[in-house]
């Protein structure tokens, strides 16, 4: 469970996330949606512990993600809108996930295989000279071989081909139980037919929240 | 633990395909390359000569590059990684702060180590392979500097990549430090001398506080026992301290003048927006 209660980020004089509370439960399956600039992505970051809020807080599990990173991360995988260009080859990656997060080598091999991503032939391949779809397909499916308990996805799919996107949220039907599956996205259609809550945000404020 | 190791151990494998380390160690390979071929170990200047007058003109030229080298090739570690959003990607993952940042400084020191003492290797394995008497005292001691040296340049280095936003602006506070620490050897330290807008503990207290100047008088100090080429801050230093503790103050100070920076910079990291 992720509580975030009254909480404010700001960034000098701007204020990102403005005084929000919300809470997402085990089988809550959510769009997060708002224009640029909304506190969508601070808040994502906020749930990941990336940033110390100016008052208010985030709970998930009932620890502090700043205080007890390790403890919250072990528990959450995060595919970021755009893949980073990280120098290391795809095998060292994996080596940081399987020693970092626990993750078996071979689930990260069964996702991509199923996002049709040849890893064996672009093993020694830096991160960052791969295609990006070939990226994206790599994090999603490390974030799926995470098995994690919350799976954050921010604009997922902006990378990927139709073909690919049909693979995603093939490997995606059935996730949602005993989880919470948090989608970012400005496309509510591309993710309808997995989410189940529908919540709105504008100027660093919950606007809508729904239940689909 | 086995974080920090694995940390380490990526940093030093993506540092040692980077293109910036094959110039920095072709540079110092280079340097010895180019000191066999010009004859420096044939030569005699003011008293010493073979592999001894080679390991001195490798370490003053040392003495300069090696701070920027380490600077600009250290100090976008974190804040180019923050800049570009790995650090955001890495740190998804169940890894503490300490394991990450410790973990990137103790792989980014071997990277930057180990060329320049490699260098110094190089030249003994040839020297003695020609017949030259080696000089070990000297060869300790220059490992010793070249240690405590990236001790403190890779700890200054770490402190500005954690609190600086941008690479650009990091390269730029790299620079100017580098250029201020270089200014405050002997060659500025005279001019305020001479000058005599302060006096003479303000002068030696402020070059006793420079790294690099320290490493300067150390690693010249066991050569030159008249001291003429050393300047008269280091005469001022050799004469008020012994040099055997100030071989070991050039060692000791160095390193934890690193630690110091690292642990600030460690601090600052840990308390800040991590993106």
């Amino acid at each position: 469970m992720i509580e975030v209660k009254n909480l404010t980020k700001k960034f000098g004089s701007t204020i990102s996330l403005d005084n929000i509370s919300i809470e997402f439960n085990k089988n809550d399956s959510i769009a997060l949606m708002g224009a640029n600039g909304a506190g969508k992505t601070t808040l994502i970051r906020s749930i990941l512990g990336y940033y110390h809020p100016d008052s208010g807080s985030v709970l998930v599990n009932g620890l502090d993600p700043i205080k007890e990173r390790q403890d919250v991360l072990k528990n959450i995988s995060f595919v970021p809108q755009l893949p980073p260009p990280i120098k290391l080859s795809i095998d060292e990656l994996i080596q940081y996930i399987e020693v970092s997060a626990n993750v078996k080598r071979e689930r990260i091999l069964h996702y991509a295989n199923e996002m049709k991503l040849d890893i064996k032939s672009n093993i020694k391949k830096s991160f960052f000279k791969l295609s990006g779809g070939m990226k994206q397909k790599l994090l999603i499916s490390i974030s799926l071989a995470q098995e994690s308990s919350i799976i954050i996805f921010d604009e997922p799919t902006a990378n990927l081909d139709p073909k690919a996107r049909d693979d995603f949220y093939r490997l995606l039907e059935g996730k949602q139980q005993d989880r919470i599956l948090l989608f970012v996205t400005h496309r509510l259609e591309e993710v309808e037919s997995l989410v189940n809550r529908e919540v709105y945000m504008d100027m660093g404020k919950v606007i809508t929240d729904e239940k689909l | 633990m086995k974080n920090l190791r694995l940390i380490a151990f990526l940093d030093l494998k993506e540092s040692i395909r980077a293109k910036w380390f094959l110039v920095y160690s072709l540079v110092f390979g280079g340097l010895i390359a180019l000191f066999f071929i010009a004859g420096v170990t044939e030569s005699q200047v003011m008293g010493f000569s073979g592999l001894s007058r080679l390991l001195l003109m490798y370490i003053q030229i040392t003495i300069i590059i090696l701070p920027i080298f380490i600077l600009i090739t250290t100090v976008r570690s974190i804040s180019g990684d923050r800049d570009n959003h790995i650090l955001e990607y890495m740190l998804s993952f169940p890894i503490s702060l300490k394991e990450y940042y410790w973990g990137k400084v103790i792989g980014r020191f071997i990277t930057v180590y180990l060329p320049v003492v490699f260098a110094m290797i190089i030249a003994i394995i040839y020297g003695a392979f020609k017949g030259a008497e080696i000089p070990w005292a000297i060869f300790f001691l220059y490992t010793g500097l070249l240690f405590a040296l990236s001790s403190a340049f890779l700890g200054i280095a770490f402190f500005i990549s954690s609190f600086v936003k941008s690479s650009e602006v990091a390269l730029g506070i790299a620079f100017f430090i580098w250029i201020f620490l270089l200014a405050f050897i002997d060659i500025a330290l005279i001019a305020l001398m001479m000058q005599q807008r302060f006096n003479e503990e303000l002068i030696i207290t402020i070059a006793l506080l420079n790294p690099m100047e320290i490493f300067r008088v150390a690693a010249i100090s066991l050569f030159d026992p008249e001291l003429t080429v050393m300047g008269p801050v280091a005469f001022y230093i050799l004469d008020t301290i012994s040099q055997t503790l100030f071989v070991l103050l050039s060692i000791v100070y160095p390193i934890v003048v690193g630690l110091m920076f690292a642990f600030l910079g460690f601090k600052i990291f840990t308390k800040k927006d991590l993106v």
